[in-house]
Formats: C-alpha cells, sequence, structure tokens
C-alpha cells in the first residue's frame, strides 16, 4: 500500500524532488516533518492526523468577528493568526462609523483569503457574490487537516452527505463547516460529519459513511426519502446580495420540504408507513 | 531513608537491574481533549503528563518573534509528588529544568513556520523518582507530535549514572540520591545530541562509555515512543488499514 502512518523523522525517499507538504530534505533524503499519513505516489507528501489552520491566499474559510476597529473587523479564522477585513473589501460603501451595523462582533461570514505576508498578516475579502455573511444553520468546527477528507474526491464525499441528509453544507478551508436545513437534518449531518473527522484515516469510509446514514435514518424512523434530485445545488452561489438571498431562501426550503413531505407519503415499505398503515 | 550499603550486589541493582537496564516504561498518546497534544508518560516510578497548545498567538505580545514561533516550556512538580510536600510554584530548579528541556527540543522543531505565534508546552510531574526531566522531555516530544506540529524528529531521553564505580543506566531514586554522578541525555533517533547535564565525576573514559549506553538507551526508548503514537490510531476499526 503506497499510504502509511508515519512520525516525525521518518525515512520516506531517496529522491528529494519528490519532496511535498508535511516534509523535510536533509543530505538529498525525504523525511516526514508530521505525525500523520503519507502517501507515496507522484509525490511524497504527509497529511497531519492534528494542528492549527495556517491561512493561504486564495483560501475560502469560515470566520466570526471578534473586534471592530477603526477601518478593519478583526476576524477569528481559528489560526494563530487573526484575520483583517477592510472595510473597503465590504461588498458597498459604507461609513466608518456604521461599520457595526453591518457586521457586527460574533457574527459569521464566508470570506476569501486575499493575502498573506511574511508575518503572517492575513487579508480578507467579502468582494465576491459567494461571499456573505452567515444567517442562519449551525457551525461545527473539524480538524483543518481533515477537510481534504470531509470534501472527498472532486467533492463526492460532500455531495452524498447533502443529498443522504437533505442539508446544504459549506465547508471551510480552516475547518469551520456551515450546515443548513431542517433541525433534525442538522443534527444527522453534525453526526456524520463528526464521523468523518474521527475515522478519516481509515479506508472504506464512504461505504461506512453510507451505511451510517442508512442506519440513523432507519433508527429515527423515518421513510426512505433519499431520493431528492437536485437538492445539492449549491444556493449559496446563484445569489446576488444579502438581502434578497434572505427572501428567496425560506421560501425555496419550504417548497423543498413540501416536496419531500409529499415524496414520502407516496412511498411505500418504510417504517413510518407501516405505523401509519396500522393505524389506519 | 539512609544510604543503603551497597547499591550494587553482584552486577544487580537495589531494584533488580541489571546496569544497562531502563526501568519499565508506559506510554500513551492523547490523554486530553482539551490541549493540542498530549501524553501521559511513566518512566519506573515516574509519573508525568505533558500538554501542548499552539502555534497560537502570543501573550504578552512583546514576547512574540517576528520570524520565528517561540517555544515555552514550563516543568513543574506537583506538591504531592514527592515524600516531603514540595512548596508550590517555580522554583530555582524547576525554571532551570524547564530552560534546558525547552533547548533539549527546540532544535527539533520548525520554529521558522510559525512566525509571531507561540507554541506552549506543560509537563506536570505527578510523582517524581529520579529522572523527572528526562520523562518530562521524552513525554513532550510525543505531545508536540500529537499536536500536529512539524519537527524534525521526535527527542528522547535518559540518564546515566556512577554508582559504586560502576556505570549505570537510568538512575533511580537511591542510586540518584547516594551515587557518584548523574548525566541525564537527550537525542534525536540520528544520536544528535541536544541535552547534557552532568552533576558528580566521571573520567573521560567513563564519560564514553556512558554516553554509548544512553544512546542505547534512549533508542530504546525511541522505539517505544513511535510505538505509542502509532498505537492512538490503530485502535481504530480497520487497524493499519490507511486510506
Amino acid at each position: 500500500m503506497d499510504k502509511k502512518l508515519v512520525i516525525p523523522g521518518e525515512f520516506l525517499s531517496d529522491d528529494a524532488n519528490l519532496a511535498d507538504e508535511g516534509t523535510y530534505v536533509e543530505e538529498g533524503k525525504v523525511f516526514s516533518s508530521v505525525f500523520g499519513i503519507a502517501s507515496l505516489k507522484n509525490h511524497v507528501r504527509v497529511v497531519p492526523l492534528s494542528g492549527k489552520y495556517i491561512p493561504r491566499p486564495d483560501d475560502m474559510i469560515i470566520g466570526i468577528i471578534t473586534e471592530v476597529s477603526f477601518s478593519n473587523w478583526i476576524v477569528d479564522i481559528r489560526s494563530p493568526y487573526e484575520g483583517l477585513l477592510h472595510i473597503s473589501e465590504f461588498p458597498r460603501r459604507i461609513e466608518n462609523t456604521d461599520m457595526s451595523k453591518y457586521l457586527k462582533v460574533g457574527d459569521a461570514i464566508i470570506t476569501l483569503v486575499t493575502d498573506v505576508d511574511p508575518s503572517m498578516k492575513v487579508e480578507l475579502t467579502l468582494n465576491d457574490q459567494k461571499l456573505r455573511q452567515i444567517k442562519e444553520g449551525r457551525i461545527i468546527d473539524v480538524t483543518p487537516s481533515k477537510v481534504p477528507r470531509l470534501i472527498g474526491r472532486s467533492g463526492s464525499m460532500i455531495a452524498m452527505l447533502k443529498n443522504e441528509t437533505n442539508c446544504n453544507i459549506f465547508i471551510g478551508q480552516n475547518g469551520r463547516v456551515w450546515v443548513t436545513g431542517k433541525d433534525k437534518d442538522i443534527e444527522l449531518a453534525v453526526k456524520a460529519i463528526l464521523k468523518i473527522e474521527t475515522e478519516s484515516h481509515v479506508s472504506g469510509l464512504t461505504d461506512r459513511l453510507t451505511r451510517f446514514l442508512k442506519e440513523e435514518k432507519d433508527k429515527k424512523e423515518k421513510g426512505p426519502g433519499k431520493e431528492h434530485e437536485g437538492k445539492e445545488e449549491t444556493r449559496i452561489e446563484e445569489q446576488k446580495e444579502d438581502n434578497t438571498e434572505e427572501n428567496v431562501e425560506p421560501a425555496e426550503e419550504e417548497k423543498q420540504q413540501k416536496v419531500q413531505e409529499k415524496a414520502e407519503e407516496k412511498k411505500s415499505g418504510g417504517i413510518l408507513d407501516e405505523l401509519l398503515g396500522d393505524e389506519k | 531513608m539512609s544510604k543503603p550499603e551497597k547499591l550494587i550486589e553482584n552486577g544487580i541493582r537495589l531494584d533488580g537491574r541489571k546496569p544497562d537496564e531502563l526501568r519499565p516504561i508506559k506510554i500513551k498518546v492523547g490523554v486530553l481533549n482539551r490541549a493540542d497534544g498530549s501524553c501521559y508518560f511513566e518512566f519506573g516510578g515516574n509519573k508525568v503528563i505533558a500538554a501542548v497548545y499552539g502555534p497560537r498567538e502570543v501573550h504578552p505580545r512583546h514576547m512574540q518573534k517576528s520570524t520565528s514561533a517561540v517555544v515555552r516550556y514550563r516543568y513543574n512538580m506537583a506538591s504531592f509528588s514527592v515524600e516531603e510536600r514540595k512548596r508550590p510554584g517555580p522554583d530555582r530548579r524547576s525554571i532551570e529544568v524547564s530552560k534546558v528541556s525547552r533547548e533539549a527540543l527546540e532544535p527539533v522543531i520548525f520554529q521558522e513556520y510559525f512566525p509571531r505565534s507561540a507554541i506552549d508546552i506543560f509537563v506536570e510531574v505527578l510523582q517524581a523518582d529520579a529522572g523527572t526531566r528526562t520523562a518530562g522531555i521524552n513525554a513532550a516530544s510525543l505531545a508536540l507530535a500529537d499536536a500536529g506540529i512539524p519537527m524534525k524528529s521526535l527527542v528522547s531521553a535518559c540518564a546515566v549514572g556512577k554508582v559504586d564505580d560502576t556505570l549505570v543506566l537510568d538512575l533511580n531514586k537511591d542510586e540518584d540520591n547516594y551515587g557518584q554522578a548523574d548525566m541525564p541525555i537527550a537525542m534525536t533517533p540520528d544520536g544528535k545530541i541536544t541535552l547534557l547535564q552532568m552533576d558528580g565525576h566521571l573520567t573521560r573514559d567513563e564519560f564514553r562509555e556512558g554516553l554509548e549506553m544512553a544512546k542505547s538507551g534512549c533508542m530504546a526508548i525511541a522505539e517505544m515512543q513511535k510505538a505509542a503514537l502509532l498505537e492512538k490510531y490503530s485502535g481504530q476499526i480497520g487497524g493499519d488499514a490507511i486510506e
């Protein structure tokens, strides 16, 4: 197998040109620099099993406002370094005095890292259609190094999760995950995400997770309301302005919920149907 | 306790060990949930727990370095860790141990990866039985790895000493108190020494021989450290099947 658990200082390869993240080169040989999972395909890299988020340009992350200063919002980005969101990076022109009317301490935002300088000054922006404030749903924390695993190969894991739980899920590179949907669904999604986090290094994760979701659903005596196509279409990307999308979203959600309920009624063979059938 | 008449009899020490034998070691990685990395380490009668936090923001601000992380190491003995109650708080000895232990670990940490941040290491001695600083360094090095901090390698430490004119590995309490020399050593698995202290007297030849003994002791500890780290993740479904 070309993947294995390695400790810091473990010898990985003789070819210094293959060295990638999580490794260091000494005397032409590649060694692991972290405790994590090494993959030796193409490039030699080690993905740590734990560790803090270190910001990089173009990372899409979820931040929480910790301070409003003269012309910057100071944002907690779950890293040793704080993020700076300058007033000019807000989508609209606003006055210094009005800053906390738009974003106040404790507000969560989806934001983009525009620049990180050598002294780790992190600059953020909200100037993009995808970027905005988070107003509903739940935010949970996972280990940042496990984000790729949570997303899956070309988004397979997250697409499956969205489909199965009927939630909309956004994963920030800094390990904050934003889940929206019905309360029950959110709960299931959160459970599943935490399961992925604790078992990310064990093989066959996708299969086990599918089984887990099925079991959880059966436990809750929910009907087999799995097949909702098109649910995972990211709503975030379609909207243009903060205010309009606030109005659109609930309506859209309601519609989807109704469709879902109808679908559940029609389907047969579910535990719910059996119970209802008995009563009738 | 008064001085025993003989510390070594027929090549066997008071606790039944041979001169080049380590005390039993027990290691558990990841014992604290709130810390970024942690480790519990038993080294004979020593029981220590290490916690690592960071990299994180530096407080107070003036301590931060603009090009690298600062490493802070706090060695502390619990008041109940020794027979006679130890007065709590830092004292001359624990400040010294903190400093040398920090310097034993700094060479392996890639500090330049995290400018303007701090890596905090806390080592608490729950029970002391000679060799707490080496136990602390062993534990701290594992806690650092557990926290996902990039390092060149682990660090292993053990002591050699001289009792009854014989070189012995890993002194116990009596040998430490009544022996002729005590030399704690920390090194990386490839033999680079990061800590070497000595109290007492050794001849040049004894020193060289002692160093070799310590080296083999550290190698043995390094193996156990590695096993302990891997164990943290092998207890789960699928064993070594990693994706």
